[in-house]
């Protein structure tokens, strides 16, 4: 694999898992059960779909095929998006999407201060500006869960339970495959092994906080990253792109 | 009018008058967004964004281009720097200034916020967002207004 395409690849990972978490997010809006935790949820949205489109954008031009970052967001099918399984799980309740928007970051919070530091200059941009918004939302998400975990005996049976439920997909933020393993090598990017210590580290002294159980690390599902998806990124697919694919080139 | 018979020092007084589509009170300059500006044979500025989702970016670049195109400048290369990321240190004092009396907190590295408007630090945090992305909602206790406060970033 050469060195350019590695970068591509290792891009279009990071631009599809932003995308897809804030498309889950948008999902969210107006659904949310107070106004400021609504406004969180857009804002942090926003975010994602800000270095999303950064990131296709970079992608788009490392390729030099002359797509845009539109047509990386609209125009491919769910085999060819790269996200990991855990980002397209369905949002469940409040307790669900906080859960996994929180195991997901805590792990992003830490790859990308590792890629601020890889020897590519526009990706280390990018992450830099990034992981200040990730900073601020690790915050606030390991809050909301010391809150429901250690609040009454609903919201911790809930929470607990949506731990449960997404754990299996944890291990694929950490399973490093080829592309990774290049763009460590060439590139200076993140050792997972590293941010998979760090990782449990901060999900544990959170979780601990939380009065929760860490679950068991038992089978862990993983494909998304080589582009095998579960089903449930289909419909969520089916609807983002619904409106460019059936008014190709619509604007307003 | 050709590029070459303005000054940058021009130009900055043109971006003077382009505001921040959310925070009105505030222009671009304020908000430490300009990074640099170039005249050679065309006026190039280079826009840092805040935030990087912040739906306020395009409309900034289109302002700029329109402001410079009202004032004669044929094609303006408005160029995105991403790096170093924007911080609210660029903000100027000025900018500063104009947010407190506009009733947003300006931001600060003290967690004593105080009240825009009766200066009262007894106030709390009600959500750490906002109206967006670059503000958090406060209340004061003393006066009971609920006020915006930029945040550090």
């Amino acid at each position: 694999m050469n060195a350019e395409q590695t970068l591509i690849d290792y891009t279009l990972r990071l631009a599809d898992n932003a995308l897809i978490l804030g498309q889950r997010m948008v999902e969210n809006v107006a659904a949310w059960p107070e106004l400021e935790e609504e406004l969180a949820n857009a804002n942090f949205a926003l975010d994602f779909l800000g270095q999303a489109r950064m990131l296709y954008s970079y992608a788009g031009e490392l390729e030099g095929k002359g797509r845009s970052e539109d047509d990386f967001a609209y125009l491919r099918d769910e085999h060819e998006f790269r996200n990991v399984l855990l980002l397209e799980q369905p949002n469940g309740h409040f307790g669900d999407a906080l859960v996994r928007q929180y195991l997901f970051e805590a792990a992003y919070v830490h790859i990308l201060g590792a890629l601020v530091e890889c020897r590519d200059e526009q990706l280390s941009a990018i992450a830099a500006r990034a992981i200040k918004e990730v900073q601020y939302h690790v915050r606030h998400t390991s809050k909301w869960l010391i809150r429901l975990g250690d609040g009454t005996e609903l919201s911790q049976t809930r929470v607990q339970q949506s731990l449960h439920d997404v754990w299996r997909f944890t291990g694929e933020l950490f399973a490093a495959d080829d592309i990774d393993i290049a763009f460590q090598e060439t590139f200076g990017g993140p050792d997972l092994s590293a941010v998979a210590a760090l990782w449990r580290t901060d999900v544990a002294a959170v979780v601990s906080e939380a009065t929760l159980v860490l679950p068991d690390d038992e089978w862990m599902a993983t494909g998304g990253k080589q582009g095998r998806h579960s089903e449930h990124l289909g419909y969520l697919l089916a609807e983002m792109q619904y409106l460019p694919r059936s008014h190709a080139g619509a604007t307003w | 009018m050709v590029a070459s018979d303005i000054s940058e020092q021009q130009v900055y007084e043109w971006l003077e008058q382009v505001p921040d589509p959310e925070i009105p009170v505030l222009s671009i300059l304020d908000l430490g967004i300009v990074r640099e500006v170039s005249v050679d044979s065309t006026v190039t500025v280079s826009l840092a964004p805040t935030y990087s989702g912040c739906p306020a970016t395009e409309a900034i670049e289109s302002s700029v281009r329109r402001a410079l195109h009202d004032h004669g400048v044929e094609a303006p290369v408005i160029k995105r720097v991403i790096s170093p990321p924007w911080t609210t240190d660029w903000i100027t004092r000025r900018g500063r200034q104009k947010l407190h009396e506009y009733g947003i907190a300006p931001p600060q590295k003290s967690l004593e916020i105080a009240c825009p408007q009766c200066s009262s630090l007894q106030t709390e945090l009600v959500s750490e967002f906002g109206s967006t992305a670059c503000k958090a909602s406060w209340r004061c206790r003393d006066c009971l207004e609920p006020f915006e406060y930029f945040k550090c970033l």
